[in-house]
């Protein structure tokens, strides 16, 4: 067990699982978005109140879904680069803040696309939509501070501090849409539920999240694989690497 | 200007108590705001040319402003914690005392609170005693006013708490300032929703008690958990420089 602990930590060792794995994940999270796209834009029913417009959902569930997820995994990371100082860690929190702060951005632009013809309006200070929009924030923080300190290590263990510290806000977003006196408008679908909906309807979610997970997969290998490149340069067999690329 | 000595510095042993330490803190950081009383005047004025922004901006009704003021002296009260807090280890870190603050042998997370309490007795205490008269500015009534008053008393030092691990964080960067607001505002948000919720309540007339208790209960957790940030952040900025 120790050793793959210790496998994990080397970014050379990742470098090469990652590679294999890599066209698996991305070949895999395409044809699962495809499927649930078409499955879910062409042949789901139509929503008997809300018509065709609720097809959003195939895009807008998936990209809050992953959103909340990569910063719980971002926490998780933070706490292994604080514990046990592992490179890889700190890589992939750097790696995926960008994708978690777009995937936020995401799912807040088509909540707000399918919230017009739904609610009759493109924002309201509902307490989820404010939720979303702090976690965006947050992501917002976790990079700027990433850029903001020049050593990579200390930027490392100041941005694993601020993601923790940012932890404290997941169960108060989570709750707050019973906390808050609002105009609130009940949770459309939760998955950890017997979806209210059809099964039609909610296995072409469930594959467009699947999809989606390959695909974020993906982004943070080849993005963890740049970050190892950069960082790992004067390193021999990085040197190695490139000049085999290139001959 | 800010060359007063920690007293337990010459000492440089365990010997002095953990609480003494942090007395010792606490008193020279009071010591040191009490001569420079410009910068304890600064966020105050602040506070009340923001708040005098809202009525003048907005609309001066009666009718808006004692629906949303009990809001804007939240707001404004957050933003004067926010600018106060470079403040925090700025100096200190400047001149090198903050240094000899991490090699005290008693544990840094208690020191910070002693000075994170330092600097909320300097910032939050007055914004709080200064809220009843901006709040009769705003046309707030008596009821809203003290639970306005009583919701400061627990948040600012939430605000304070928060901060300190922010201002650790980007310690000795450059454009701190504003990096320091872009980290802390999302975390801030949360006490700022249950600080309003609790006055919107209070002046429907339903009972606060819940919403109080859940207030110290966010207190409770930033005073246990905030300085064990904060130290982890400060060791981290400094061993960056």
């Amino acid at each position: 067990m120790w050793q793959i602990f210790h496998k994990l930590g080397s970014p050379k060792w990742f470098f090469g699982i990652s590679t294999r794995f890599m066209p698996w994940l991305l070949v895999g999270g395409v044809l699962l978005l495809l499927a649930g796209a078409i499955w879910g834009l062409a042949f789901a029913p139509k929503d008997y109140l809300q018509g065709n417009s609720y097809r959003i959902i195939f895009i807008h569930v998936p990209a809050a879904f992953l959103a909340q997820s990569i910063y719980i995994m971002m926490a998780s990371a933070a706490i292994v680069t604080l514990v046990w100082r592992m490179k890889l860690a700190d890589m992939f929190v750097k790696a995926v803040a960008p994708v978690g702060l777009v995937l936020t951005f995401l799912a807040l632009f088509t909540g707000a696309v399918w919230g017009k013809p739904t609610w009759g309006t493109w924002w309201i200070w509902d307490a989820r939509l404010t939720s979303m929009l702090i976690l965006l924030f947050l992501y917002g923080g976790v990079i700027a501070l990433d850029r903001a300190i020049t050593d990579d290590k200390s930027a490392a263990r100041a941005v694993a501090v601020l993601v923790l510290v940012g932890v404290v806000n997941i169960p108060i977003i989570k709750y707050s849409v019973e906390w808050w006196n609002t105009l609130h408008q009940p949770a459309t679908f939760k998955l950890t539920e017997k979806p209210s909906m059809p099964a039609e309807m909610w296995v072409p979610l469930l594959l467009s999240v699947l999809g989606l997970y390959l695909v974020f997969g993906w982004l943070a290998c080849i993005r963890m694989q740049t970050e190892i490149l950069s960082r790992e340069q004067r390193t021999r067999w990085v040197k190695e690497l490139v000049m085999k690329g290139k001959s | 200007m800010n060359a007063e000595a920690y007293p337990t510095a010459g000492l440089a042993s365990s010997s002095v108590s953990a609480l003494a330490a942090m007395k010792g803190v606490f008193a020279r950081d009071m010591k040191v705001a009490f001569r420079q009383k410009q910068d304890l005047l600064n966020p105050l004025l602040f506070f009340i040319m923001v708040v005098t922004l809202f009525p003048l901006g907005v609309s001066p009704e009666v009718s808006f402003l004692s629906e949303a003021g009990a809001g804007i002296l939240w707001v404004a009260a957050l933003l004067s914690v926010l600018l106060s807090l470079d403040h925090l280890f700025r100096h200190d870190f400047d001149d090198g005392t903050l240094e000899q603050l991490v090699l005290q042998p008693q544990p840094l997370f208690l020191l910070i609170l002693a000075k994170t309490l330092a600097h909320w007795m300097l910032t939050g205490l007055p914004l709080v005693l200064l809220t009843p008269i901006l709040g009769v500015m705003v046309h707030l009534d008596g009821n809203s006013i003290a639970v306005l008053c009583l919701t400061l008393l627990i948040g600012t030092p939430i605000l304070s708490l928060i901060g300190a691990i922010g201002a650790a964080l980007t310690l000795g960067l450059r454009s701190a300032g504003v990096l320091l607001s872009l980290l802390i505002i999302p975390l801030y948000i949360p006490v700022l929703i249950f600080g309003t919720g609790t006055v919107a309540a209070a002046t429907e007339g339903a009972p606060v008690g819940a919403y109080l208790a859940l207030m110290g209960a966010f207190l409770m957790l930033a005073l246990t958990l905030a300085p064990f940030a904060a130290a982890a952040a400060l060791r981290i900025s400094l061993s960056n420089g």
